[in-house]
């Protein structure tokens, strides 16, 4: 699978600013039976969204924006926290998210979420607190230049892992990657003893 | 230059090293697939035209979303909760087979939780990388291999490759000081180290437990905490291997054997951080001050000692995890009633906690209107239990027992809580509704869970004497 490349990003935000929010709650582990990627965007949140019952909550943030033109979400610290599902990113992604902010990222999401086109970028206090502060505010985010640029002015240096960056700006494909490198996996085998009996 | 543990198997691993521009790639020796993070990386190597690179190093078992009801296998169909469960199951069937992957089937007398048949099986050994779909990865670190949970996307890399792309992570070591006390368990000192340094305080580390608390663990209770170093934000946690180890691991079905088994052993031994080796960071925790421990809130780090007060909420976070805890700040947290009790996942389902629960349930009774399930962690471990009549002790004393599997750890194969519910588990994380909606989940060892089951309330293990020493006493 790969990407469309992405060099900058606009949007508006949703702030969600419960610090901890745990893939448990991106995507309750009740709708891990899928047996493909598509269409979890429905259950994004769910248990934030509707009630026990299956009512929709008027009070959830989700409820009350539109997913077109609010493609970042901005979250409290230790985002993405828990297990290791990768149905946090798909379900994101399908709903519309291309990146998440927070002034903590769990390690295992972003790895994942890179993966899924979606950034996930560590911002300072000062900057998150502006943003939890000020909802819907349009930003940008500037994959190239590393960047987070708010209406307020403040431009925010943000680092990303080197080559995840270089997959979502050029489009590469990281199996191709490992792939590309069989003939040194091979010889790591051979050297090791570790080669097929 | 001295050299960490975490050190010594990450350079044996290094297929080549990371520079500026991208990861090291990493050699994978054993790969733990299961039903619920496979599918999508197989219909990946379906829609590239691609193998299983090493088969042989590949191992699928089937634990998330399966029954753990008793039923009678071969004769019926399992009692699956919901059809995509069952096709989740039927999908890794059929990759197993086309792929010619060991699959510990329902008719597999081995056949268990992920994390807890490795070890069973002599897979785990030290010095390993091993990787699962599945953050808990880290319970095989208790053997000084460098386990750790991915994605599915990586799921899908490994198979194809039997490679990862990995960047080096920082290391942190924690010295557990003197030792625990009676009563107390490897649970506890898990949930004592994630209230000491956080749910994130982890994030970017491995964790290296050290100490002299450590040394004398068994490796259920080292597996127990290195289970849990992803509750602290980490995504593994070492154990260096010795002599508790290697007694372990010995006759098991893949350690090696005979002269092989000495060759091992001895190269095992150098596996420790030397003298000397520098870590990013260093945390110490006197073990002989931790007791028995119980969460308060909605995120693993809200631990505290089983006879102490709900804390007073600082801040926002604290209010909320309260609210929807529904405790009282400032009210012992032995007040709380409890509805459910859970003891199993592969934090707590192996023979030492089966035993640790059934000490306190023998010759007594689960308190009217408490649902108690006991899931052993594997068919092997079930077998034993059954020899031991400990499932008798259960049911006598009114909770069931099951077949093995994930069950209330996840809750989506249908073993869950009831909206509201308190719910005393022995399993790994206290998340809003990780165990049904609405539930509240209340982290405990085995023996505070069977001792809160028999009380209604949350209790202190140590105030339920095993009935048998009881007996002694009176003699
Ligand atoms: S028991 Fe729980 S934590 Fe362990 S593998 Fe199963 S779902 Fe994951």
């Amino acid at each position: 699978m790969s990407l469309d490349p992405i060099q900058t990003l606009r949007s508006q935000t949703i702030a969600m600013p419960q610090e901890n929010i745990d893939t448990d709650q991106i995507i309750p582990a009740r709708y891990l039976t899928t047996t493909t990627r598509e269409g979890l965007g429905k259950v994004l949140f769910y248990d934030w969204r509707y009630d026990v019952d299956g009512t929709v909550k008027a009070e959830a943030v989700l409820n009350n924006v539109d997913p077109e033109g609010h493609a970042i979400l901005v979250g409290g610290h230790n985002f993405g926290c828990g297990s290791s599902r990768e149905h946090a990113p798909w379900a994101l992604a399908d709903y519309g998210f291309k990146a998440v902010l927070s002034t903590k990222i769990a390690d295992i999401f972003k790895s994942n979420a890179i993966k899924n086109g979606i950034l996930a970028i560590e911002v300072s206090p000062e900057a998150h607190a502006w943003l939890m502060d000020n909802p819907g505010a349009e930003i940008e985010i500037d994959l190239e230049e590393k960047k987070v640029r708010l209406p307020n002015q403040m431009v925010e240096n943000f680092e990303i892992e080197a080559f995840g960056r270089r997959c979502l700006l050029d489009g590469v494909d990281p199996l191709g990657f490992l792939q590309n490198s069989a003939e040194e996996i091979e010889a790591y085998e051979a050297r090791t003893g570790k080669h097929a009996a | 230059m001295p050299k960490s543990l975490f050190e010594k198997v990450w350079e044996r691993h290094l297929v080549k090293e990371e520079a500026p521009d991208h990861p090291g790639i990493m050699y994978i020796d054993l790969h733990l697939v299961h039903e619920v993070t496979s599918p999508q990386a197989f219909a990946v190597l379906e829609e590239r035209g691609l193998k299983v690179r090493r088969p042989d190093r590949t191992f699928a078992t089937i634990d998330h979303s399966i029954p753990t009801l008793q039923f009678k296998q071969g004769v019926e169909e399992p009692p699956y909760f919901t059809p995509e469960g069952k096709s989740q199951v039927q999908t890794l069937q059929a990759n197993a087979k086309k792929h010619g992957l060991p699959l510990y089937d329902w008719d597999s007398e081995q056949r268990g939780i992920v994390h807890v048949i490795g070890p069973e099986l002599g897979l785990t050994q030290p010095g390993m990388t091993v990787v699962c779909g599945d953050s808990h990865t880290s319970t095989h670190g208790a053997f000084g291999a460098l386990a750790f949970g991915i994605g599915t996307t990586e799921v899908g890399h490994v198979l194809a490759t039997q490679c990862l792309l990995q960047r080096k992570p920082k290391t942190m070591r924690i010295h557990f000081d003197g030792q625990l006390a009676p009563d107390v368990t490897a649970k506890d000192m898990a949930l004592a180290m994630i209230a000491t340094i956080g749910a994130s305080g982890g994030t970017g580390y491995v964790l290296e437990f050290a100490g002299p608390a450590i040394e004398s663990l068994s490796m259920e209770g080292r597996m127990t905490l290195c289970n849990m170093s992803i509750e602290a934000g980490a995504r593994a946690g070492m154990v260096a291997p010795d002599e508790i180890t290697f007694e372990f691991l010995k006759g098991r079905q893949y350690a090696p054997k005979g002269a092989a088994w000495d060759a091992a052993v001895e190269d095992w031994k150098s596996l420790r951080s030397d003298e000397g080796a520098s870590f990013d960071k260093e945390v110490r925790i006197d073990a002989s001050r931790i007791g028995p421990m119980v969460t308060f809130g909605t995120s693993p780090d809200y631990g505290i000692a089983v006879n102490e007060n709900v804390p007073a909420p600082q801040g926002q976070p604290d209010q909320d995890s309260l609210k929807y805890m529904k405790l009282e700040a400032g009210a012992p947290i032995q007040q709380a009633k409890v509805n459910r009790v859970f003891v199993g996942s592969c934090t707590n389902s192996r023979m030492s906690d089966l035993r640790a629960a059934a000490d306190i349930l023998r010759g007594r009774k689960v308190a009217d209107g408490v649902v108690m399930l006991v899931v052993p962690g594997s068919e092997s471990i079930r077998v034993q239990a059954e020899a031991e009549g400990l499932h008798t002790v259960f049911e006598e004393a009114g909770a069931q027992w099951r077949l093995p599997g994930c069950s209330m750890c996840i809750a989506m194969n249908g073993d869950k809580g009831e909206p509201g519910e308190l719910v005393v588990s022995t399993s790994n994380r206290n998340f809003m509704g990780r165990q049904g909606k609405d539930v509240r989940t209340v982290l405990a060892s085995p023996a505070t869970a069977a001792a809160s089951a028999v009380a209604g309330h949350i209790a202190d293990p140590r105030d339920y004497a095993p009935a048998a020493a009881e007996t002694k006493n009176v003699a």
